[in-house]
């Protein structure tokens, strides 16, 4: 295949679909094993410094904001980064753990542009790739099929196209150009579900967001969940499930897990926690001290869930909609 | 009549952009205040598309992301990333909304960097799903809100989302798809799309006070001109009446 052009952007980590298949092979176990454990065993086990990672829905809405929360807390370096979040990669960011970021997306949507992403970048701290955001979820799919690549359309002609790592071929069927974008296979993904019982097998409500090609490309994948439930409901509903047991690692139960963000027909986003954030992450003094209250200053979830307030939370489970 | 601001203006403007019985990739902001109003007016069976997997949605409270639980609240489908940009890309999605810090004559947008890509003087936000919208939409609409020589400029900084890229022909060239590209571009003085030849963009219309001298000054490459320009409309009572009382009843946007 005749190679048009080459994106200029760093790979952050090369695809190696064989690496992955050995990896299954020898590491993952595909007995039934209970993998309950707390945030603190589940991160301390299964992310190292120096991993990629990645993290899915994206900050304001089923975001694994309780594991997000213990990864700073543990002070995990040097990481690299699938960034398409809001809350989470910010957390990560001011925390200075970052070294790379593959970025579609770091902002706050309604609220404004990323103060943390600004002083991480800019300064020159933070190297980046840039893809767009169907392209670096068809990264993760790539990986979810088992394949060093897959063509896409998207990001032809642009400088997002220049500054990635993919590459424009002459497409030997039709004979057009077409975009190859490189599988990403992470070391670990951190994902947050409604259900999921002891084994891992999990249930997500409402949209689906790039859980199940996250689940199904990377090494270890922890998983939160509001509600652990027993494997007979799973077995009653095995349509239901969108990551089976054997995707998954560790298994943390995290009732309000992605607060402040929202998780559908639970709890509406805690927008005043968040804004408050935003405002405070423009100085960095301000944004220590916010680590230092809501992460560093609470030992685990529990402390977190008891700082935020049983009032707060059950103001916020009363202002989502329901079906 | 008295009594709109600009918000209101674009939104009004842009939602009358927008034919029933067809498909809209909606972002955050006014996109979404835009497919909301037309839904109530004019085009009852648009189907609104939001990136992380709704389909359809009744957009009766909303979204303050694009993927919240409003964006999927008595939708048609809940599905996933890859399920709505596929649809995109298979030729199924009518109009996509786009915006930038930077636009230039041929629609070429913005949204990643100003001054040199790394590192930068200032990193936005990049493209999320802007470039793969102004890739696949058939027909995208791009809403500016401040039409100034700062972000109406000769060359973008960086090209996060395509345009007509470097002019006729040159989508195609790239492997983009066919028949797509920018159609509308809605900004606070005017409305402007883009010449079929030369895929340079052009005024067609201007916001009522506002003249067509003062649209050329705040574009900082040549402006096309319509042999006539006409007059946008103003909004209409019933439709600030379901912008303000039911739409943004809580003023996020307006």
């Amino acid at each position: 295949m005749e190679v048009i052009e080459s994106g200029i952007g760093e790979l952050f980590q090369s695809p190696d679909p064989d690496g992955f298949r050995e990896f299954v092979r020898t590491k993952k176990n595909t007995g039934m094993v209970d993998k309950l454990m707390s945030e603190h065993d589940a991160v301390a086990r299964f992310v190292n410094d120096g991993d990629y990672i990645g993290t899915e829905l994206y900050g304001t809405v089923r975001a694994p904001m309780s594991l997000v929360r213990e990864l700073v807390r543990q002070g995990k370096k040097h990481l690299r980064v699938a960034g398409q979040g809001i809350h989470e990669i910010d957390l990560m960011l001011a925390a200075d753990l970052v070294d790379t970021l593959d970025i579609t997306y770091v902002a706050w949507e309604v609220y404004g542009i990323s103060a943390c992403l600004r002083r991480a970048v800019e300064s020159g701290r933070v190297r980046t790739a840039d893809w767009s955001n169907g392209g670096i979820t068809w990264r993760f799919k790539a990986a979810a099929m088992g394949v060093p690549f897959i063509p896409v359309r998207s990001m032809l002609g642009t400088d997002t196209f220049k500054y990635s790592a993919a590459k424009v071929v002459k497409d030997p069927f039709t004979g057009h150009p077409i975009c190859l974008i490189p599988a990403l296979f992470m070391d670990v993904g951190l994902i947050h579900v409604h259900r999921a019982d002891k084994y891992g097998n999990c249930q997500v409500e409402g949209i689906s967001g790039f859980a199940q090609e996250m689940a199904r490309a990377c090494k270890r994948l922890i998983v939160s969940a509001e509600e652990i439930i027993p494997t007979d409901e799973i077995r009653k509903y095995p349509e239901r499930t969108a990551i089976p047991y054997y995707l998954v690692d560790a298994v943390v139960e995290a009732k309000y897990g992605s607060h402040p963000g929202e998780m559908c027909y639970r709890y509406w986003r805690d927008g005043e926690h968040l804004q408050q954030f935003l405002k405070d992450s423009k100085d960095t003094d301000k944004v220590k001290a916010y680590l230092d209250k809501w992460v560093y200053g609470c030992k685990n979830h529990a402390e977190y869930v008891a700082l935020v307030g049983t009032g707060r939370l059950t103001q916020l489970e009363a202002e989502i909609g329901g079906r | 009549m008295a009594g709109y601001n600009e918000t209101e203006f674009l939104i009004c403007l842009a939602s009358k952009l927008m034919e029933d019985k067809t498909t809209a990739f909606v972002g955050t902001g006014i996109p979404m205040l835009a497919a909301a109003l037309a839904k109530r007016l004019h085009a009852p069976e648009l189907v609104s598309i939001f990136e992380f997997g709704g389909t359809g949605a009744s957009l009766e409270e909303l979204p303050l992301g694009v993927g919240d639980s409003r964006t999927f609240h008595k939708a048609v489908a809940a599905s996933g990333i890859c399920d709505m940009m596929e649809t995109a890309q298979r030729g199924f999605i009518e109009y996509g909304f786009l915006g930038g810090a930077q636009i230039d004559a041929y629609g070429n947008l913005n949204t990643t960097v100003i001054g040199k890509y790394w590192p930068p003087k200032v990193r936005l936000p990049g493209s999320g799903g802007a470039n793969d919208v102004g890739s696949h939409c058939w027909r995208t609409i791009i809403i500016m809100r401040q039409h100034d020589v700062k972000r109406f400029v000769p060359e973008v900084d960086f090209v996060t989302t395509p345009g007509y890229l470097s002019g006729p022909g040159a989508r195609e060239a790239a492997g983009l798809p066919p028949g797509t590209g920018p159609y509308r571009v809605v900004t606070n003085l005017a409305l402007m799309d883009f010449e079929p030849e030369s895929k340079r963009m052009r005024l067609i219309a201007v916001h009522p006070g506002v003249t067509k001298e003062q649209v050329i000054e705040g574009t900082g490459f040549e402006l096309l001109v319509a042999d006539k320009v006409g007059t946008n409309p103003e909004p209409t009572e019933q439709e600030l009446k379901l912008l303000r009382e039911e739409i943004d009843p809580e003023g996020y946007y307006i």
